[in-house]
C-alpha cells in the first residue's frame, strides 16, 4: 500500500515539472509585464532597470530553474499586478472557489442521482422525457450563456437573487465563508447552478444508463423473485451497484469544477481563484499564472491518487493482488 | 450528542449575530462599479486610470481640478512663478491627514521626492524638478531644471502623503516589485482628501467614507457633494455589470458597454451621461525602416512617401466609423488631442476629406497603381470598439487597393509587440493627463533620443528636426511664444501626416436617476462634487 502511494507520488513529479515547463514556456506569448507595470511614461533606463530587477533579461532555462527552485520552497514571489505575495492571494481566493465547487458538486449529486434513478425506472413517463430534454440543454449550452440567462431571469426580471459577488462573508480564521450569512447563501445559488448544471446532467445520464444495465441482471430478477419490495430492489440492490462509476466520475469532475470555474467566476464576478487567474492573464502577471497552473496540476494529481486509492478500497481484486505482491 | 448539537447550533447563531457586517447605510451611500479594480493604493506607484479613480477621492494634490478640469486650489492656496525656474506655493493651514497627522511643508517635499524615486510611475510629472525647498511650515519653493511653464498642470497629478505616516509604515518609496514583502501602501491609504479609505478587499470591494473635516466642503463656488459612503465593486463581465445596474444592485457604472446604451436609456430610473474624453485614437506607421516588416512591398517603404500616407487618410470614411462602429460615441478629428487640452487650435483641426478616388490617384502617383498589402496591428480590449474600428478601416483601405489584414490582440501582447517597434502600422489611443499639448508632441512625435519622455511612444520612429525644435520650445518657453510653437507643430502635423487621426472618444457613464455627478473628460468621477437626492 505504502509502496503504491510512493510510486504514484514519484510518477507525479515529472508530470508537475512538465506542467511547470509548459506553463513557463507559454508566458513568452502572453505579453510583456514590464510594459504594463511601467504605464504610459518611462525612459529606456527605467525599463532596463525593471527588466533587470525582475530577472527577465536572463536566459529562459535560468529563469525556469530559479522559478522551480523557489516553487519547491513554496515561494512564488510577488504578483506583478497587485504587489502582494502570490501564495497569500491564492490562499485568500481559494475558499470562494472551493465553496462554490463543493456546492456545485453536491447539487449535481443530490439532484442528478435521483433524476437518473427516476428516468432509469420510468423510461417512458413524460417526466423522464422532460428530464432528458432538459439534460440536453445542460450539456449543450455554454456555461457563460447559462449564467447570463440566470442573471437575466432571477436578478433583472424577478429581482430575487444577486447578479454578482459573494455577498457578506464571515471569517473563520483565514477561511472566509459565505455559508453563514443569508446574502452569502443567496449569492451562491446562481453560480453553483451554472457551474453544476453540466455535471448534473452528466451524472443523471450516467446513473440512468447504469440503472438500465443493472435492472436487466439476474440478481435483480432473483431479488424480485424473493418478493422484496420495489424500494428495496431499486435502491438497496440496483442503485448501490451503479454507484461505483458514479463516484469515480464525480471525483474526477470535482477537479474539473475547481479548475474550470473560471468562466462561471468571470460571469458572476465570484472572487475566487479562477477570476484571479483571468485578471492575471490580462495583466501578464506571470507569478500568479504560474502558481495557479501548478496548483491545479497538483490538485489533479492528488485527485487521481485518491481515486486510485478508492478503487483499491472498492475493488477487492486489486487488494488481493496487492497483498500477494507484499508477501 | 444531542446537547453537543444544540451547543453547535447556538455557536453558529452567535457567529451570525457577532460577525454579520453592519447593515448598509442610508440614501447617501453610492454603490459604483467598473470593469477593473485599482491594483494598489500607493499614490506614486501606478499611473493608470483605475488606480487614480480611487486615489483622487482619498488623496489631494497641491492643485486640484474642477469637474471641467480647470485648476483650483488644493493643498496649496496660492502659487506663483517668482522666477522662470522657481515656483512658490503657499500651503493651506489647519489641514490634517485622515489619521490625524498635521499637513506641513515637510509632507510636500517628501511626496515630490517620493514621486521622483525610480520605483515611481509618476516621474513624468516631476521630471523637471531640480529640488524642493521648505521656506517655512506653510511655504515651499520648487526649483526646476529649466523653465517649466506647465508645472501646476503636472502637480495636479501628484498626490501628497504624510511623511511621518509613510516612514512609520516603512513606505518611504513606492513598492518595488522585486521585493518579497508587501508594503503597507498596497492596501492602506492616508490622505487629506474628501473621502477616507474604510475597507479594502482587492478585487472584491473598496469602501470609502466621507471625511467630514475636508476643507473643500465649505469652499465657496463649488458644487458641494453629499455622498456619505462609496462602495466600489469591480465587475469585469460587461453583461453582468449592466445587469447589476438594471437590477438595482449598483447605482453607477463607469464603463457601460456601447451596445447596451440604448437598453439602459430605455430603462426606468436609469440615466446615461455622456461627454467627450481626453483620449484620441489614431493610426501611426513605420516611417523609419527601408523595408516594412509586414508588407508585400520589397525594397522600399511606402509609408515614407507622403502621398501614400495622404492616400490612406483620404480613404477613411470617418463618418461611417462614427455612425456605425462607434454608434455616435466619437468626435471625428483632424488632430491628435481634443479641445480640453491647452494648445488645441480649431483652425488646425481639419481632416483630409474622404475621397477614395483621390486616394487611388495618390497611390498610383506614388508608384503603387495596384496598391500593396500590409498588416494593421490593433488591440482588442484597450479602447472603445478598437478591433471593430480596425476592421472597418481595413475594408476601406482594401477598397482603394491597400490590402489590409487586421491583427487584433489583447492589450498585453499588443503593447509588448509595438514597444519592440515590431509593427508596420498600428492603432493607438492617447490620453493627456497634463492637459497640455507638450505631453502629446513629446511622447508621440519627438525623435526618440533616450531623454526622459522624448519619443517614448513613437513606435513608427517619425523624426522631423523641425518638430524636435518646436518640442524643445514648448518645454522651455511660455506665453505667446509657446502657443505659437504649438500652433506651428499642429500645422506641421497636418501637412506631414505622421499619423492618420481618427477621433476623440466619447465616454458614457450610466447611473440611477437620483445621482447627480458632473461628467469629467478624464473619465474620473469626482464624487466630492456629486449629489444624491
Amino acid at each position: 500500500m505504502f509502496a503504491f502511494i510512493l510510486s504514484r507520488v514519484l510518477q507525479a513529479l515529472p508530470v508537475m515539472l512538465a506542467v511547470a515547463l509548459i506553463a513557463f514556456a507559454m508566458f513568452a506569448y502572453v505579453g510583456d509585464p514590464v510594459a504594463i507595470m511601467l504605464g504610459q511614461d518611462y525612459t529606456q533606463a527605467q525599463r532596463d532597470a525593471l527588466v533587470q530587477s525582475l530577472g527577465l533579461d536572463q536566459p529562459f532555462f535560468v529563469q525556469f530553474g530559479k522559478f522551480v527552485l523557489n516553487a519547491v520552497q513554496g515561494e512564488f514571489g510577488l504578483s506583478y499586478r497587485l504587489s502582494r505575495p502570490v501564495i497569500e492571494l491564492i490562499a485568500e481566493r481559494a475558499p470562494a472557489t472551493l465553496e462554490l465547487a463543493l456546492t456545485a458538486a453536491l447539487l449535481a449529486l443530490l439532484v442528478g442521482v435521483p433524476m437518473g434513478v427516476y428516468t432509469g425506472l420510468y423510461r417512458n413517463s413524460w417526466l423522464s422525457r422532460f428530464f432528458l430534454t432538459f439534460s440536453l440543454i445542460g450539456v449543450s449550452l455554454p456555461t457563460f450563456l447559462i449564467g447570463i440567462l440566470l442573471i437575466l431571469t432571477f436578478s433583472v426580471w424577478l429581482g430575487w437573487l444577486p447578479s454578482f459577488g459573494r455577498g457578506d462573508t464571515v471569517a473563520l480564521g483565514w477561511w472566509n465563508t459565505g455559508f453563514l450569512t443569508v446574502s452569502g447563501l443567496k449569492a451562491l445559488i446562481l453560480p453553483s447552478i451554472t457551474l453544476g448544471l453540466f455535471q448534473l446532467t452528466l451524472i443523471m445520464r450516467l446513473v440512468r444508463a447504469e440503472m438500465l444495465e443493472v435492472l436487466r441482471t439476474d440478481y435483480i430478477k432473483f431479488a424480485r423473485a424473493r418478493g422484496l419490495t420495489n424500494r428495496a430492489v431499486h435502491f438497496g440492490h440496483a442503485l448501490k451497484n451503479t454507484l461505483v462509476p458514479v463516484i469515480t466520475i464525480t471525483g474526477l469532475q470535482l477537479g474539473a469544477i475547481i479548475a474550470f470555474a473560471i468562466v462561471t467566476e468571470t460571469v458572476f464576478q465570484w472572487p475566487g481563484m479562477g477570476l484571479l487567474f483571468i485578471q492575471s492573464v490580462g495583466a501578464a502577471d506571470i507569478p500568479v499564472m504560474a502558481a495557479y497552473l501548478i496548483l491545479i496540476a497538483a490538485l489533479f494529481v492528488a485527485i487521481n491518487l485518491i481515486v486510485d486509492l478508492l478503487y483499491y478500497a472498492v475493488d477487492p481484486r486489486l487488494r488481493i493482488s496487492g497483498g500477494k505482491g507484499g508477501h | 450528542m444531542r446537547g453537543w448539537g444544540r451547543a453547535a447550533a447556538a455557536a453558529m447563531a452567535g457567529l451570525f449575530l457577532v460577525l454579520l457586517p453592519p447593515a448598509p447605510a442610508g440614501a447617501q451611500t453610492v454603490r459604483w462599479a467598473a470593469a477593473g479594480d485599482p491594483n494598489t493604493m500607493d499614490p506614486h506607484s501606478q499611473n493608470v486610470g483605475t488606480v487614480t479613480m480611487m486615489l483622487q477621492q482619498i488623496y489631494d494634490p497641491l492643485i486640484q481640478r474642477n469637474a471641467d478640469l480647470s485648476l483650483r486650489p488644493g493643498l496649496a492656496t496660492a502659487w506663483e512663478q517668482v522666477q522662470p525656474t522657481r515656483w512658490r506655493f503657499t500651503l493651506r493651514q489647519g489641514v490634517r491627514f485622515h489619521e490625524g497627522e498635521p499637513f506641513t511643508a515637510e509632507d510636500v517635499v517628501f511626496s515630490i521626492l517620493r514621486a521622483q524615486q525610480p520605483t515611481s510611475n509618476f516621474n513624468i510629472y516631476v521630471d523637471s524638478i531640480e529640488r524642493v525647498e521648505k521656506l517655512d511650515d506653510h511655504t515651499v519653493e520648487i526649483v526646476t531644471k529649466v523653465a517649466d511653464p506647465i508645472l501646476p498642470n503636472k502637480l495636479a497629478s501628484v498626490f501628497v502623503m504624510s511623511k511621518s505616516w509613510a516612514e512609520r509604515n516603512n513606505a518611504a518609496r513606492p513598492q518595488n516589485t522585486r521585493a518579497r514583502e508587501e508594503m503597507a501602501t498596497v492596501r492602506q491609504a492616508n490622505g487629506t482628501g474628501a473621502f477616507r479609505l474604510a475597507q479594502r478587499e482587492p478585487d472584491v470591494r473598496t469602501v470609502l467614507r466621507r471625511n467630514a473635516g475636508w476643507y473643500g466642503w465649505t469652499e465657496p463656488g463649488v458644487q458641494q457633494g453629499n455622498v456619505a459612503e462609496l462602495v466600489f465593486r469591480p465587475i469585469s463581465s460587461d453583461a453582468t455589470r449592466v445587469a447589476a445596474l438594471l437590477s438595482g444592485e449598483v447605482d453607477f457604472v463607469l464603463d457601460p458597454p456601447l451596445q447596451d446604451l440604448n437598453r439602459l436609456r430605455g430603462a426606468p430610473n436609469i440615466r446615461v451621461l455622456e461627454g467627450p474624453e481626453v483620449r484620441s485614437i489614431f493610426i501611426a506607421m513605420d516611417v523609419f525602416r527601408d523595408e516594412l516588416l509586414y508588407s508585400d512591398v520589397r525594397g522600399r517603404n511606402p509609408f515614407k512617401d507622403l502621398r501614400v500616407r495622404q492616400a490612406l487618410y483620404h480613404a477613411i470614411d470617418i463618418q461611417a466609423i462614427h455612425r456605425t462602429t462607434m454608434r455616435g460615441f466619437s468626435v471625428p478629428t483632424g488632430t491628435f488631442f481634443p479641445p480640453q487640452v491647452n494648445g488645441y487650435s480649431e483652425a488646425e483641426d481639419v481632416r483630409l476629406p474622404f475621397d477614395p478616388n483621390r486616394a487611388r490617384a495618390l497611390l498610383a502617383e506614388a508608384g503603387y497603381p495596384n496598391g500593396f498589402g500590409v498588416t494593421l496591428d490593433c488591440p482588442n480590449n484597450r479602447y472603445i470598439n478598437d478591433e471593430q474600428i480596425c476592421q472597418a478601416i481595413a475594408a476601406m483601405w482594401t477598397r482603394v487597393g491597400v490590402r489590409t489584414q487586421v491583427k487584433a490582440q489583447p492589450l498585453a501582447p499588443f503593447f509588448a509587440q509595438i514597444q519592440r517597434d515590431d509593427t508596420s502600422i498600428y492603432l493607438l489611443g492617447w490620453g493627456v493627463p497634463t492637459l497640455d499639448a507638450l505631453y502629446s508632441f513629446q511622447s508621440l512625435l519627438a525623435t526618440r533620443n533616450g531623454a526622459q519622455g522624448d519619443g517614448i511612444w513613437n513606435y513608427g520612429r517619425y523624426s522631423n528636426p523641425r518638430m524636435d525644435e518646436l518640442v524643445e520650445r514648448m518645454k522651455t518657453q511660455s506665453g505667446e511664444a509657446r502657443m505659437a510653437a504649438i500652433r506651428e507643430a499642429l500645422r506641421l502635423y497636418r501637412e506631414d501626416v505622421p499619423h492618420i487621426p481618427l477621433h476623440h472618444q466619447m465616454i458614457p457613464w450610466a447611473m440611477r436617476q437620483n445621482i447627480n455627478i458632473p461628467h469629467a473628460a478624464n473619465n474620473q468621477p469626482y464624487w466630492r462634487y456629486a449629489r444624491v437626492d
